[in-house]
């Protein structure tokens, strides 16, 4: 199971839980890590994977960086391609796994509107959008040749309020970084940027002390904050309700380009 | 531009959530052909009920593709690949999400162009309600008429007719009115669901959220306001139980679980239950789940099924109510959509998954392609991509199943190439109730050998047998049936047993036959359900038809073998074990 620590993953993990229990998860979590990613989400991983006795494996492309990739000298498009997509695809020919669960959720952004629940992916670990297997009912089509690979994304039908209202109605513990305190961030236009990992200032940028949570949990140079006092899980679905922007607005790799998303997904991005 | 009004602030978080929990769920599809206005009035749909956030509004404003005139074009919202962007298509299913107070929705939106029959297909398999868009300018075209087609074909039990494009046709009733009423004549010859006509525009919102004041002559709903009232199906708890079994979970050596779903009915601790294919029976001992046992699992919950006794299941078997078992068989027909640029072949081996079993079948016969625009049945001998037709399949196991019909759960499959491992069909099983030709010939024959023709009377068989002829009926408990037919020999019966998998409709016809004869006869098919049940009790008369639940019968086979003999000697049937001695037979 592709563990990515954010609130969907969660509630993967626990829908796991529910289906093995009483048994244990049949399977490891994967963790592709950037090492980008905000220090409570690895302090959350850990402690996680060891309460509910799970087996973790963490994947780095330790080879990019040595080179020393990052968003800032690569751009955000060629230091995904590397640090994620690429990293995730190794980790998946290294352990040899024929199928992993994704925590992705149509409802996320256009191309993944169209995704499959079992997607497909050929030898290279790429999608075909134009070449999908249909899925009719509940009957999904599992069978691969030798390396090829199906990517599972169980939470396919869930909307962002979907998720949240299960984390409330579960009491399914999240990263602290979702709820609302005053943070240290550069304030940069609408965006809000942790300065954790010693982002590059703009002339006359001065970190702030600001109230606010993460809507969406990625690599701390490419995901934004947005201003919020919603410290619990009922004020951040109240604040859902009346929210008329995305989740994924403050993702920047989304916005790189013009169908960015399928663009990384065609190469074999989650 | 008409807008839903702003939402009002939450204050009450725990009153909302307990809302939210309660709010139906409605699936729908939507299909249509390529300029009816489709992605424009999902693009509505979503855009008034705050279903899509201001940025993908902003991004769609800020697309150099944004081709309508208005401000936003709408269909931008929807149409989500590349490829399809640059030609101003959709080319595949896109699922969308959104709710309102009442109701939340899952749309999925299939294209209006070749590949329509497949994609929509796929969208309506899951969908309560569909909705068929007309253009009011042209009437309805093929592709409105396929799509209620396959709508009824998928079992969508309802469907909304929007006549679209209302306001360049000056909202005129009597276009409408013509419309309407040469549609509702395609959807009766269909055998359609319920259907509700409503006269829009996609573009300008009229009858799309509220009622509009351009259409005084229509009395009916919005648009809306039916998507959020239209009975909703789900539960399926008055239905039989079926219970495919996922995987086994054991944790060790204590613990044995079955997990899956129920898909349709209840399963509550201390029912009866038998396992398919092996038809061994046992109880419910609890039902195991995270928040601990429960009193009750019903459709669609998932669950974790312990049983009193450890039989032999494994993923692909169905645990079921012994007395409302499926249908049993190796041969089925069915509907299919064929869905991949190879062909149908007839006698090749293709994969069927149905259920949670994969197996190995061949399809024996195409009995008829069907024309999709005009219902036609058609001889044929191949079927293509798109192409719709009836067959007959015969797998290497038996298929535990329902007519699609009763049960979508038990009465689909689809059909894998196992050379390319694409999904070639998807299938829509019958009520088996009209027979193939080697089904019928074999049934006819049996018939034929009624022994009306015998010059032998009842009373002499009874004086040389020394008992009346019965037919006893067991669910399941094959090792029984063997014993009980032992036990009979021994005491001098005629007795002979059909225990081994056999097409469960000519069982009564068998059980004629040999109480003709004047034998006893001891069935134990692994499924044999409660129809056949009544028609052999029909066929040998209740006076001579003996049938036991598990339930009714002792777990041990000695003591139920004693049971039954004792059933039958104090019914007249046997004489008594006694009086059999005395006489020294």
């Amino acid at each position: 199971m592709l563990y990515s620590i954010g609130k969907d993953s969660s509630v993967m993990l626990r829908l796991a839980q529910k289906a093995f229990h009483p048994g244990r998860i049949p399977f490891p979590l994967l963790h592709v890590d950037t090492s980008f990613k905000f220090r409570e989400m690895i302090e959350f991983r850990d402690r996680t994977a060891c309460e509910i006795g799970a087996t973790l494996i963490v994947h780095r492309n330790e080879r990019a960086l040595e080179e020393g990739a990052n968003p800032f000298r690569l751009g955000t498009q060629k230091c995904c391609g590397l640090l994620k997509t690429r990293s995730l695809l190794d980790a998946l020919a290294e352990g040899g796994f024929d199928a992993a669960f994704g925590g992705a959720r149509r409802d996320e952004e256009k191309s993944r509107a169209k995704e499959r629940v079992y997607s497909f992916r050929d030898a290279a670990g790429q999608w075909d959008p134009k070449n999908q297997r249909p899925e009719l009912w509940n009957l999904f089509n599992s069978r691969i040749d030798k390396g090829e690979s199906i990517r599972v994304f169980p939470l396919s039908n869930w909307t962002e309020l979907d998720v949240w209202h299960y984390i409330h109605l579960e009491n399914i513990p999240v990263v602290p970084l979702y709820f609302a305190k005053l943070r240290e961030m550069i304030v940069r236009g609408d965006s809000l940027i942790s300065t954790e990992h010693d982002p590059l200032l703009l002339p006359g940028e001065e970190p702030q002390l600001v109230m606010c949570r993460m809507r969406s949990l990625g690599c701390t140079p490419c995901t934004g904050a947005v201003r919020s006092d919603a410290d619990t899980v009922p004020k951040i679905i109240a604040e859902l309700v009346g929210m008329r922007r995305s989740e994924r607005e403050n993702r920047i790799i989304d916005h790189d380009q013009e169908g960015s998303m399928e663009l990384k997904k065609r190469e074999g991005y989650f | 531009m008409m807008l839903a009004d702003a939402p009002t602030p939450v204050r009450d978080i725990d009153a909302f959530l307990e809302q939210d929990q309660q709010k139906g769920l409605l699936r729908f599809t939507t299909a249509g052909s390529v300029d009816d206005g489709k992605s424009t009035l999902i693009g509505r749909l979503l855009f008034d009920s705050r279903g899509v956030y201001e940025d993908q509004v902003a991004a769609v404003r800020n697309s150099t593709l944004n081709r309508s005139t208005g401000p936003i074009d709408f269909s931008l919202l929807t149409d989500g690949l590349r490829a399809e962007r640059e030609q101003g298509i959709t080319i595949d299913v896109a699922y969308r999400y959104f709710a309102t107070p009442k109701r939340k929705f899952i749309i999925a939106d299939t294209p209006g162009h070749e590949q329509y029959t497949r994609n929509m297909a796929t969208g309506a398999s899951t969908a309560g309600l569909a909705i068929v868009l007309i253009d009011a300018r042209n009437g309805a075209l093929p592709q409105s008429r396929r799509h209620a087609f396959i709508a009824t074909l998928l079992g969508i039990p309802r469907l909304i007719v929007a006549v679209n494009k209302m306001d360049l046709v000056e909202f005129r009733q009597d276009v409408f009115e013509r419309i309407h009423e040469e549609f509702s004549g395609h959807l009766k010859r269909l055998g359609a669901g319920e259907a509700y006509f409503i006269p829009i525009s996609a573009l300008e919102g009229d009858n799309v959220i509220r009622r509009s004041p351009r259409t005084p002559w229509y009395e009916g709903q919005s648009l809306l306001d039916r998507l959020e009232s239209v009975p909703l199906e789900d539960g399926h708890t008055e239905q039989p139980l079926r219970f495919p079994v996922q995987y086994v979970i054991r944790p060790g050596a204590s613990f044995r679980g079955y997990a899956g779903q129920v898909v349709s009915g209840i399963i509550r601790p201390g029912d009866a239950i038998m396992a398919l294919p092996s038809g061994r029976t046992s109880r419910v001992k609890s039902i195991v789940a995270w928040e601990g046992e429960l009193p009750e699992a019903f459709a669609p919950m998932p669950a974790t099924i312990c049983l009193e006794d450890e039989l032999d299941v494994s993923r692909g078997d169905m645990l079921v109510h012994p007395a409302r078992a499926p249908h049993a068989s190796r041969r089925v027909e069915a509907s299919v959509v064929w869905m991949s640029d190879q062909p149908l072949l007839l006698d090749r081996p293709y994969l069927i998954k149905h259920t949670t079993q994969q197996l190995t079948a061949t399809i024996t016969t195409l009995r008829h392609r069907v024309d999709v625009d005009t219902l036609a049945t058609e001889a044929a001998d191949r079927l293509g991509l798109n192409e719709v037709g009836s067959v007959e399949i015969e797998t290497t196991r038996p298929l535990f199943f329902d007519s699609y019909t009763s049960n979508r759960a038990t009465g689909s499959f689809i059909l894998i190439d196992p050379a390319t491992n694409a999904t070639v069909a998807a299938g829509m099983i019958q009520e088996p109730h009209r027979e193939s030709g080697a089904g019928r010939a074999a049934r006819d024959a049996v018939l034929d050998l009624e022994f009306q023709a015998s010059r032998l009377t009842p009373a002499e068989r009874f004086a040389r047998a020394g008992h009346y002829p019965a037919t006893v009926w067991l669910t399941a408990r094959q090792d029984l049936a063997y014993l009980l037919e032992r036990r009979l020999f021994q005491r001098g019966c005629l007795v002979h047993v059909i225990a081994e998998e056999v097409e469960s409709r000519i069982l009564p016809e068998i059980a004629g036959l040999l109480n003709a004869a004047g034998l006893v006869a001891v069935f134990s098919g692994s499924a044999m359900d409660a129809a056949e049940r009544e028609r052999a009790r029909t066929r040998v008369g209740a006076a001579r038809f003996f049938a036991f639940d598990p339930q009714d019968l002792a777990t041990s086979d000695e003591q139920a073998a004693e049971q039954i003999c004792a059933a039958l000697e104090s019914s007249g049937v046997l004489p008594r074990l006694g009086f059999i001695d005395a006489e020294g037979i």
